[in-house]
């Protein structure tokens, strides 16, 4: 059942979008939600979408791994549409017993739920296209300013890439517990909230157990392999800015622009 | 009589429908009889722990069916749950599901989730123990605070406690040293003998399978590729070498022997038909 948790997981590629630096993808990720909460009616809307659409076109993320993604949200963007459908103000549409539904409500309920799944859809493409690591190293580079404040930058993007990392290890795992706890007889699907909570505790027990023994283990073998912090710490690879980001950008800042002048024109 | 677990073109595909599809069983079937102590060999990967999670309702088949004592284990929930109990899944590294404060509450959460009585649960408790040589004084420690080959063990006895009439282990002795291994390998016979169980046990070690099986079942790729008594399967030695698995140290050594010319069973593979295959041999030489 947690196998379909997608969160932060990396389909390898070798598309446009997997080359480009991760710093111009992380800069875009950010113009693309302004640009999505700028948007206000259709044609702007339209745009985000179309842009999405290219951009998992170019990729070559399946759209149906994508659809898969939206899954475990699926309630909470139903919950935001209805709520939007049922209590907004204006022109009434049907009534029926207590409830009514607005012409505004319909708009605003159809625009609400767009606007969450284009906001997670597009903040997915950027962890389905970018590995962790390159994604760490693109946070870092572009947070470096923050260090004159005495932010531990290096610190906190290495500690993002080893909780990036170690999703799908801890899914696993929990899997595994869940299974062999089932093997014993436990009976999670039944019985009310309390009893439901305290069937969690054979689960929770070994698996805050294993991952305090993972961290402990994964320091050890940082520090045989001399780790000890950022300072100092030459890379591999170097981030450089190519061609293509000037290109991505460039489209980017157009995308952006555009939305700002259907707003101002109230499309 | 029927057999005790049954499988029936029992086939498995992890991930239907995303990129990451693949078969993991494909149409096995064999059965297993009441009180056998049956061995599942195989590479990593040749499907050995997506089986066993079939036999206890843990993963539900593609196609096929898996039937115990004559009756498919999915036919209702309640008796889901119920085979879930009579065949008992000892899963790799098992030391890693305890959770309880002590060794006693721990073993016993099986037995309670069975709703046992209180004396009946303390019965088993101990009796469990017993099986696989936990000391009484063990049982009110935190299982945290024990070593690693004990911290095994009563897992092991977490579900030995549930008296399953099958009993399933992968791998027990992974990642312990050889006494502690033998030592988990002689608690598991002792319980089949007592209570005329039937076990089920993966292991890579076949050296490990030649000491305990009656009959073994050779996994490849998802498919069985070999099934018989240990001495039948050790007598396809280069088989079971195309599919990266090996013969026990002594059946290669009479092997060798063969090769040599010197006329012995090149299927033995345990200490004692060795010796007595050597002592026939050295009576025929003696007779000529």
């Amino acid at each position: 059942m947690l196998k379909d948790i997608t969160l932060g997981q990396y389909f390898p590629g070798n598309s446009v979008i997997h080359r480009l630096d991760p710093r111009t993808k992380l800069l875009l990720v950010v113009v693309y939600i302004v640009a999505l909460f700028t948007a206000k009616w259709f044609v702007s809307y339209a745009l985000v979408l179309l842009c999405l659409i290219v951009i998992i076109g170019i990729s070559g993320v399946k759209p149906r791994t994508i659809l898969k993604s939206l899954k475990p949200l699926l309630f909470i963007i139903l919950f935001t549409g209805i709520l939007n459908l049922f209590y907004t103000e204006g022109k009434t549409l049907v009534s029926f017993w207590i409830s009514t539904i607005t012409y505004e409500g319909l708009t605003r309920a159809f625009f609400m739920i767009l606007r969450i799944s284009l906001l997670v859809t597009g903040t997915f493409m950027l962890t389905y296209t970018t590995s962790p690591v390159s994604l760490t190293d693109g946070m870092e580079s572009l947070l470096r300013p923050l260090r004159h404040l005495h932010i531990p930058v290096h610190e906190l993007s290495m500690m993002m890439c080893i909780a990036l990392r170690f999703i799908p290890t801890l899914t696993q795992e929990t899997d595994k517990i869940i299974s062999a706890q089932k093997a014993r007889g436990a009976d999670f699907e039944s019985g009310n909230l309390v009893a439901r909570a305290k069937a969690l505790v054979p689960i929770l027990v070994p698996l805050f157990i294993s991952s305090f023994r993972r961290a402990d283990e994964l320091a050890t073998a940082m520090e045989c392999r001399c780790y000890h912090g950022g300072e100092g710490r030459t890379k591999l690879k170097q981030l450089q800015y190519r061609a293509r980001d000037a290109v991505a950008f460039f489209l980017g800042a157009i995308v952006l622009a555009s939305v700002i002048l259907l707003r101002i024109f109230g499309l | 009589m029927t057999p005790i677990l049954q499988v029936v073109d029992l086939c498995h595909t992890y991930g239907e429908g995303t990129p990451f599809c693949h078969d993991a069983l494909q149409n096995i079937s064999f059965s297993i009889e009441e009180g056998e102590f049956v061995g599942i060999i195989g590479h990593t990967g040749s499907g050995k722990s997506t089986l066993i999670q079939h036999l206890n309702c843990l993963a539900k088949p593609s196609s096929g069916q898996i039937l115990f004592r004559g009756e498919d284990v999915w036919k209702d929930k309640a008796f889901t749950r119920d085979v879930r109990f009579r065949v008992g899944l000892v899963f790799q590294y098992p030391e890693y599901q305890l959770f309880e404060e002590t060794v006693y509450d721990d073993i016993a959460f099986g037995p309670k989730n069975m709703g046992l009585s209180k004396e009946e649960i303390d019965r088993r408790v101990r009796r469990a123990a017993g099986f696989v040589g936990i000391p009484e004084e063990n049982l009110q420690k935190s299982p945290f605070d024990l070593s690693g080959g004990q911290k095994r063990r009563a897992a092991i006895a977490g579900v030995i406690a549930m008296e399953p009439q099958v009993l399933i282990l992968d791998e027990p002795t992974a990642g312990l040293d050889p006494a502690g291994g033998e030592k988990i390998l002689q608690n598991i016979r002792a319980y089949q003998k007592a209570l005329n169980a039937t076990v089920i046990m993966v292991s890579h070690s076949m050296e490990e399978v030649a000491a305990c099986a009656d009959r073994l079942i050779v996994l490849n790729e998802g498919a069985v590729a070999m099934m018989g008594t240990p001495h039948e399967v050790f007598s396809h030695a280069q088989e079971l070498e195309k599919i990266g698995l090996d013969v026990p140290q002594v059946t290669r050594v009479f092997l060798r022997l063969r090769q040599l010319g010197m006329d012995v069973d090149p299927a033995v593979y345990n200490i004692k038909d060795a010796v007595s295959a050597l002592m026939k041999y050295r009576g025929v030489n003696a007779d000529a």
